[in-house]
């Protein structure tokens, strides 16, 4: 950069609290969404980015706008499925007392469009003005990339709730000396060692109740996407030729009849239990909004305060965002939305935004008593503006470790005590 | 006429861009707000074994930093995210989690434990941690209203050696009993 572009920034910069004052005052063009924010999606991003505006700012209106009453935690769903938890209560939240804490107006309505051009959310309880939207509705499966897939019969229970349930009871009624079939989509999907603690509690589950069984891992990916090292150790010390792990297995088709999957149209497996974790994308919404970029998947925001790069003052945060090296789980959204409420709270007060910064911890149960962790610290990178992970701050356990197990209940606790009061 | 509007427009998107570029660093709300997700909302932990953070006092939050930094202190997450923050961000988040109230947490504890834990805190600990543990004095940290599962964790490795013990701490602590340690735990959970 020459010096006088430096200095021509610079100036600019001087100028930026008079910008975005400037662009706070295009949103208001609406008068009926001043000072208000509208969140879509009650899960582990749009609690925090609702809570966290009130927090920081008390005079800004926000309704959080979530088609259900309770939200089911992901994180932790697996002991679940592996038997280490009765049933899902511990995972489910409600929003009165964050509701009534933080004076969030939640409204159980079903989001059908955002009209960008009038600021304006469209639900089935009616028009939402706003003059900044958060966006955090979660994924969507890509089911036209699996031939007649259907999830009543090999449920993917990667959104929590009744497929969960559904795919513990499938287990509950397999045959001892039957097989499951785990298949896990291409990268990036929502919750990298996600599918590889799966393995570990199916097998845990197998080990204890139903001997003689096996799961077979059909895995998308060239390898163990996360974690390898110590699932590998883990999968080796306590569940020696039960867990069968095939790299580089798509599965492009499903025949529900017959209870087989197949491989890139030609490979044949068959199973008891077929549990298919379907490729993903960005929620619905941000589909229907306008808001994913060129790869039709995910969508591509700014850095610092997760701006659409479609839609100006639509924020996209958690799985549906592109959020650079941060990967798609739990923590990163709590994480992300709050640096996307702190950005916008500074912007609707014509204040300078701060940079980014980001964590993400993500604990895997590989036993009833072991658990591992990965974390990582994120910022934006000055001169690529990309996010991108702190040297030295990325790193996994060194072993399987009982301690991180407690750490991990602990997690859970406080995350989705945060999320709702 | 076109080549003119799209010049502008460019001229409009490095205007927003440069904004972004001249953001403040990371300001000590924004650095601390993402330890809640693990710590609690503004460091009031809910879960057991995880310390709440909220009013403790600055100089040992950044001792206990530079710790997991080094590797004097082990640990597990911590040890790899401190990493993550320079010198000066700790110092930042020392202070915001300082001037937060401290959290009312609700361990059981057993009053017998406690009744003891009284008198192993009287002979061994209130030299150092002051007024039932709720106050510190240099970098001592505030242990009283901690969860028991926490102190429990913590105690164990300074009992098995995991954990290093100061000189001044291991010539008062070096004698007591499991027993006693676990009554220690127990008094200082139950203090509010």
């Amino acid at each position: 950069m020459t010096m006088e572009r430096r200095n021509f920034l610079k100036l600019l910069g001087a100028g930026a609290g008079v910008a975005t004052l400037g662009l706070a005052g295009c949103a208001t063009t609406n008068k009926a969404g001043a000072r208000k924010v509208v969140v879509i999606g009650g899960g582990y991003g749009g609690t925090i980015a609702a809570k966290y505006l009130r927090m920081q700012d008390p005079t800004i209106e926000v309704t959080l706008i979530e088609r259900n009453d309770h939200f089911i935690s992901c994180p932790f769903s697996n002991l679940y499925i592996g038997g280490l938890l009765p049933d899902l209560s511990s995972l489910t939240i409600k929003y009165d007392q964050l509701a009534a804490n933080h004076g969030i107006k939640v409204v159980q309505a079903e989001v059908t469009g955002i009209d960008a051009k009038a600021h304006i959310v469209k639900t089935s309880a009616g028009d939402f003005p706003y003059e900044k939207c958060v966006v955090s509705p979660g994924i969507e499966f890509r089911t036209n990339e699996i031939k007649g897939y259907d999830d009543q019969i090999m449920p993917h229970a990667w959104k929590a709730g009744p497929q969960t349930v559904l795919l513990r009871k499938q287990l509950e009624a397999m045959k001892p000396g039957g097989t499951v079939v785990l298949s896990i989509p291409l990268a990036p999907f929502r919750c990298p060692p996600g599918p590889y603690e799966r393995t570990s509690m199916i097998a845990m589950y197998l080990k204890q109740h139903k001997p003689g069984s096996k799961i077979i891992v059909l895995d998308a990916n060239p390898d163990i996407v996360s974690k390898k090292g110590l699932f590998l150790k883990g999968w080796k010390k306590h569940y020696q030729g039960i867990i069968d792990y095939r790299p580089a297995k798509k599965v492009t088709e499903v025949d529900n009849k017959n209870m087989t999957v197949l491989i890139e149209g030609i490979e044949e497996v068959k199973g008891d239990v077929i549990n298919i974790i379907p490729p993903q994308k960005a929620g619905h919404i941000a589909h229907v909004a306008g808001l994913v970029g060129p790869d039709g998947k995910w969508c591509p925001v700014r850095s610092f305060d997760f701006e659409s790069r479609n839609h100006p003052d639509i924020h996209v945060i958690g799985d549906s965002s592109i959020a650079g090296a941060m990967p798609k789980s739990g923590y990163s959204a709590n994480s992300e939305a709050k640096v996307c409420a702190t950005n916008i709270v500074a912007m609707m007060n014509g204040r300078k935004m701060t940079e980014m910064s980001a964590i993400n911890t993500c604990y895997s149960y590989l036993s009833a008593t072991e658990a591992v962790s990965v974390t990582g610290v994120y910022r934006v990178n000055a001169s690529s503006q990309a996010i991108e992970a702190v040297p030295g701050s990325v790193g996994v356990s060194a072993d399987l470790s009982e301690t991180e197990a407690m750490y991990a209940e602990s997690w859970i606790k406080n995350i989705l005590v945060e999320m709702s009061t | 006429m076109r080549k003119k509007w799209s010049g502008l427009a460019l001229a409009f998107v490095a205007l927003v861009f440069s904004a972004a570029a001249y953001a403040v660093p990371p300001t000590a709300e924004i650095l601390s707000y993402a330890c809640a997700g693990c710590h609690g909302t503004n460091g009031a932990s809910a879960g057991p074994s995880m310390p709440s953070l909220a009013g403790q006092s600055k100089v040992f939050f950044i001792d206990a930093m530079k710790k997991f930094k080094s590797g004097e202190r082990s640990g597990t997450v911590m040890t790899r995210l401190v990493k993550g923050y320079s010198d000066e961000q700790i110092v930042a988040m020392a202070d915001f989690f300082a001037k937060q109230k401290p959290a009312a947490q609700t361990t059981a504890v057993d009053p017998a434990l406690v009744a003891q834990g009284k008198v192993v805190y009287d002979n061994a600990c209130k030299r150092c941690h002051l007024e039932n543990g709720k106050e510190f004095e240099e970098d001592t940290p505030v242990v009283a209203g901690q969860w028991l599962k926490y102190l429990q964790i913590q105690m164990g490795e300074f009992r098995d050696g995991k954990r290093k013990i100061s000189e001044k701490k291991a010539e008062k602590v070096k004698s007591l009993t499991a027993a006693e340690w676990e009554a220690a735990a127990h008094f200082y959970a139950s203090q509010k």
